[in-house]
């Protein structure tokens, strides 16, 4: 009893935890698509350096993380703010097709991209019919 | 340092409606106070920022995996113009499971505080930021009078 209350107070903290990360990140939109050897994300994180970024993943979930670094004079003080955070992050919930172990990143420009290979079991195999 | 241009809204009285203004907009989709005359709606590409010191006004583009030369950045008086293009080529043997990259033309117009000095103008494009720095006249910038 005491036990399932624990457990829930544990997961509704977790919960708030991520909603409070989430109000506060940028969200960066992606394109994301799929090939026959790979699928592959393209994050927008503009600002972001290298030294500056995580890619995380494990058997379940990917995570994007990264914060600008904004080249700023002292005691600046803001006329205008679409943006009014410096970090980004998203998640996406992986399949086990996918070799997470086998991921690649890149940034350029402020642009991510991840490719994430598929086992080669998995990989799209043209299936020739033969007419007799 | 980056609450300055990134959250330090709370600094005046001003501010604090420009923001409660903002979240107002976020929630109704309009505010009850008018907006800029060259404001857009959010979420609009590329997002912009502007910072402000008695030397200089800084105008910060957002946009990833830009090229420089596709983008047009002019000022005339106090306005700033900032156009371009961003082409983003699909893969055409992939199957797509999200499109959210702005794709196309934009445009944006900032205004500018008045003593802005159009003839002192630069602009760099570095990690997916375009920053655009416009030094202020002399004369505009607080003195110090000595009181003897």
């Amino acid at each position: 009893m005491t036990t399932n209350q624990d457990v829930a107070t544990q997961e509704s903290t977790g919960v708030e935890k991520r909603a409070r990360e989430r109000a506060t990140a940028l969200i960066p939109a992606v394109d994301i698509f799929e090939d026959a050897h790979q699928i592959t994300v393209q994050a927008e994180m503009p600002g972001v350096s290298r030294e500056k970024l995580n890619v995380q993943a494990d058997r379940n979930e990917l995570l994007l993380e990264g914060e600008m670094t904004i080249d700023m004079p002292e005691g600046m003080a803001a006329l205008y703010a679409d943006l009014q955070t410096t970090k980004y992050r998203r998640s996406f919930v992986l399949s086990g097709e996918l070799e997470t172990e086998r991921i690649e990143a890149s940034l350029k420009d402020g642009l991510l991209t991840v490719r994430i290979p598929k086992r080669v079991e998995f990989r799209t195999r043209k299936i020739k019919v033969n007419v007799p | 340092m980056f609450e300055n241009l990134f959250g330090g809204f709370e600094t005046d009285l001003f501010d604090q409606f420009r923001r409660l203004e903002s979240e107002m907009g976020q929630l109704f989709g309009h505010s009850p106070w008018p907006a800029g005359i060259r404001a857009v709606q959010r979420g609009t590409f590329p997002p912009i920022n502007v910072g402000a010191t008695p030397e200089r006004v800084d105008v910060y583009l957002f946009a990833a995996g830009l090229d420089p030369k596709k983008l047009d950045v002019s000022i005339q008086q106090n306005l700033l113009s900032l156009s371009g293009s961003r082409k983003i080529e699909a893969n055409e043997s992939a199957e797509y499971y999200r499109r959210e990259r702005y794709d196309g033309d934009f445009r944006r117009v900032v205004t500018l505080p008045d003593d802005v000095d159009p003839e002192r103008v630069e602009a760099r494009y570095r990690d997916g930021v375009l920053q655009i720095t416009i030094q202020r006249r002399e004369a505009a910038r607080p003195r110090q009078i000595a009181v003897s």
